[in-house]
């Protein structure tokens, strides 16, 4: 496979997830509008700390209003963030893959990137909101079905999952943050309803709360950073992502298991051993704001080696490994 | 909308021989049409078009802004057809022509034999923008150049057909005419069965075999690539789509390196060796260190690899110099000299400004013609007489006066028309035609290719550029001559 085209379909896949999630943390503040009391004003300001966008923001927009966060989270191209760009990224980059990706895969990338452009999808996304994302979610899903189902698990496929489990990763830590941003109105509110109400609509935006709950039945902070950081078996946290992910990058190096024959695997498999061995109540103490601020500067780290290990080939450098291949 | 209010307003027609009677071998598929309601025509249009959108078959002009939609290429779902009687001049004259194309190339690059019996003047060779004197005394693998051209066919009003243009460059099109014809088979299935179509789905596979054809002899798998200029470029979809169709790589210059004599690409496990490359990049950017130092697209010391026999590539680069629209006026000498034979399929009359008395009579007679400069293509840079201003035509007296080696003309033709859906009925409309031809073993030309059509009343230029669309091209399999009625009256249509 070439380099170029393993980098493009890692980035394609990486974009799709990317919209999805930015899909996933407008819900979670949409939930919170439904419960929020009348004399509350709910904030939109955390949605763009999160992604830690508000210089482009403020640049751009007066104020943190749900009007302006959710055009510049949906539909503001100057935001490379924004559901549209990623969309049109992830399609930018499909186009140089094609004869990789399915027909399949490539009609729906191309159909979700012709939605987002439609009128109809901009009056939808003010209008009902939450029609409006369950469709990117379910386009991002679809997606990922049809990698699954009509894809032939080589290189390619396997690349398309690193691109989205080290995306997915990212955004699930990023969640959890989101509780940091997301300020109670007072102090009192700890531990309260309201407070309970906020983690059960961070779950819910990624899919987690009727699993979480029939693990540990009662909402708690320090049970939910397990849940959404070791759970082993639920497909978006951290330690499955990551896990995953080195499962795919071994399968394309061929490297045993366990073991590394590069800076990428090297990193990842670096960063695999914090997660495996972690311990919440240390994350706790910590504080979970900078244990995740700390995560998310190794995963970059990740992402970066891969770049620099697997998609940027040096015609030197491979003569001197011998590695030129009929 | 049906065929008894369609008027041929006079031109040529391929579908009526006169007002109001079909040609026979059109008459099964105007029976099918007439018997679609207006509604179910229009809705097959639209789902037509917004197929080809989905599946992104669309292309990108030249200087559009960023973050324009892609358009498609504007489709028509009337198909163009071609009888066997028809036919059976074209695929021979076809054949014919790139026969004695290949050998002109060929002794241009090497011998110089048609040069030194004086049957064309030397001086036009070695003017020629497209000569490239980097490919002289160059045997290419096979001895083939022009491995694959989209031949420009045009008819008249008196319903000769000429070539207009021979494209043995990168000629493009030819996924729209294998996308189209998908379309049309979902559109019209039953006429497909009734009216013995050829079909022509075989095109990516000839392509192959031929492209494996060309590999170095002691490779026993070749690697074959498609190199594109990449995604901005307006044909890259095509590209993309062969590439796939294929089921080999679609690689960009920078993807391709040099490497101890071989040109390699780079992968994820580092180089691989690359045997045979369709390239769809011109001859100026393919290699910095032969042709153009800036060109961003193409592999530094490709040329050094391509002239030691280690690596094929389809087109050859040189070419070109058979495009020159004032080379192809002599290519019924070349079909003398090397084959001693007639031209099946003629050229269409050319004027060579380069000729003193020839350029009296263009200039005198520049209201009637159409002037082309000879190296453009897709419609740029030509005038059509009858359709431009006195000051028009006085710029290309100028510049002719100033380079007539770079002009030629030619009469201008009533192309030939085709039904076409304008709004809710159908109106006649200009049409060329664009066959493709393979050359590796042996000459295959495949029986259909892309109709293109001037949609703009009037218009005789088809360029995409232009305003032109497309239509699906049908060829037909001779038929036992069975199905002739004996009513002649039969023919013609009923005015219910």
């Amino acid at each position: 496979m070439l380099s170029r085209v393993a980098e493009s379909i890692f980035w394609m896949s990486r974009y799709v997830e990317r919209a999805e999630n930015i899909a996933r943390f407008i819900d979670v503040n949409l939930r919170l509008v439904l419960d929020t009391p009348m004399d509350i004003n709910l904030q939109w300001e955390p949605l763009v700390q999160i992604t830690a966008d508000e210089e482009l923001f403020s640049s751009q927009y007066s104020s943190p209003n749900q009007k302006n966060v959710l055009n510049f989270l949906i539909f503001n191209v100057k935001n490379p963030n924004s559901i549209t760009s990623c969309v049109s990224r992830a399609r930018d980059n499909a186009r140089t893959v094609r004869e990789v990706i399915t027909a399949e895969m490539w009609l729906c990338i191309n159909e979700f990137y012709l939605f987002l452009l439609s009128p109809r999808c901009r009056t939808e996304a003010f209008s009902s909101p939450n029609t409006f994302l369950t469709k990117v979610k379910n386009y991002s899903q679809l997606l990922i079905g049809l990698a699954e189902s009509t894809m032939v698990h080589n290189e390619g496929w396997h690349f398309i999952r690193m691109g989205h489990l080290l995306e997915r990763a990212d955004k699930t830590s990023r969640s959890l943050d989101m509780k940091y941003f997301i300020v109670l109105p007072e102090v009192d509110y700890v531990g309260t309803a309201y407070d309970t109400l906020q983690w059960a609509a961070l779950l819910k935006s990624v899919s987690a709360l009727d699993v979480y709950r029939k693990q540990y039945h009662r909402i708690t902070p320090s049970n939910i950073v397990r849940f959404l950081f070791f759970q082993p078996d639920f497909p978006r946290s951290v330690k499955y992502c990551l896990r995953e992910c080195d499962a795919s990058l071994h399968e394309v190096t061929m490297t045993p298991p366990g073991s590394y024959s590069n800076p990428a695997e090297r990193q990842l498999g670096i960063l695999r051993a914090e997660i495996e061995y972690a311990d919440v109540n240390e994350i706790v103490q910590v504080g979970l704001h900078e244990y995740i601020d700390t995560f998310q500067l190794k995963l970059n780290r990740v992402g970066d080696t891969i770049m620099s290990s697997l998609f940027m080939v040096r015609p030197s450098e491979s003569e001197t490994m011998g590695r030129r291949t009929r | 909308m049906k065929f008894e209010d369609y008027r041929t307003q006079s031109h040529y027609d391929e579908y009526f021989e006169a007002e109001g009677v079909p040609r026979p071998s059109i008459l099964p598929f105007i029976r099918r049409i007439n018997q679609l309601s207006d509604k179910k025509i229009l809705r097959w249009k639209r789902a037509a078009e917004s197929a080809l959108l989905q599946a992104g078959i669309t292309f990108a002009l030249y200087g559009e802004q960023e973050g324009q939609i892609d358009r498609i290429f504007p489709f028509d779902i009337i198909p163009r057809i071609i009888d066997s009687q028809d036919w059976n001049v074209i695929e021979p004259g076809l054949k014919q022509r790139i026969y004695v194309l290949n050998q002109f190339i060929d002794d241009i690059y090497n011998e110089q034999k048609i040069l030194q019996d004086n049957i064309i003047p030397g001086e036009i060779i070695m003017s020629a923008k497209s000569y490239r004197q980097q490919c002289a005394g160059f045997h290419p693998p096979k001895s083939i150049w022009c491995h694959i051209t989209g031949t420009d066919i045009v008819r008249d009003s008196t319903g000769q057909l000429y070539v207009l243009e021979d494209n043995l460059r990168c000629p493009s099109g030819v996924s729209y005419a294998l996308e189209d014809r998908e379309v049309l088979k979902r559109t019209f299935p039953r006429v497909f069965e009734t009216m013995r179509v050829y079909p022509i789905d075989d095109y990516p596979n000839k392509l192959y075999e031929m492209l494996s054809y060309l590999a170095p002899t002691n490779v026993d798998s070749p690697t074959i690539v498609v190199l594109t200029p990449g995604i901005f470029n307006s044909a890259y979809f095509e590209h993309s789509f062969l590439a796939r169709q294929m089921g080999v790589q679609l690689v960009e210059g920078r993807d391709l390196v040099v490497v101890d004599g071989f040109v390699c690409m780079k992968t994820i496990y580092g180089l691989k060796q690359v045997d045979v490359i369709y390239r769809r990049i011109d001859d100026d950017f393919i290699d910095p260190l032969s042709f153009r130092e800036d060109s961003m697209l193409g592999i530094p010391g490709i040329m050094d690899v391509y002239r030691s026999g280690r690596v094929a590539i389809a087109n050859s680069p040189g070419t070109g110099v058979a495009d020159d629209k004032a080379i192809y006026a002599y290519v019924p000498q070349m079909t003398k000299y090397y084959l001693d034979e007639d031209m099946i399929l003629p050229n269409v009359p050319t004027y060579l400004c380069w000729d003193e008395k020839q350029r009296k009579h263009v200039i005198g007679n520049i209201d009637k013609l159409v002037v082309k400069a000879v190296n453009e293509s897709g419609g740029y840079g030509m005038l059509v007489g009858p359709h431009s201003t006195e000051r028009q035509q006085a710029e290309f007296i100028d510049k002719i006066n100033a380079n007539p080696r770079n002009y030629i003309a030619q009469p201008t033709l009533d192309l030939s028309c085709v039904p076409t859906v304008v709004d809710n009925h159908y109106e006649p409309r200009h049409v060329d035609f664009r066959p493709y031809i393979l050359y590796g073993q042996d000459i295959w030309v495949m029986p259909g290719g892309l109709t293109r059509v001037a949609l703009p009343k009037g218009s005789l230029v088809v360029n995409s550029s232009q305003g032109g669309g497309s239509k699906d091209t049908w060829v037909l399999q001779a038929t036992e001559q069975k199905r002739v009625s004996p009513r002649t009256s039969s023919k013609r249509l009923d005015n219910r």
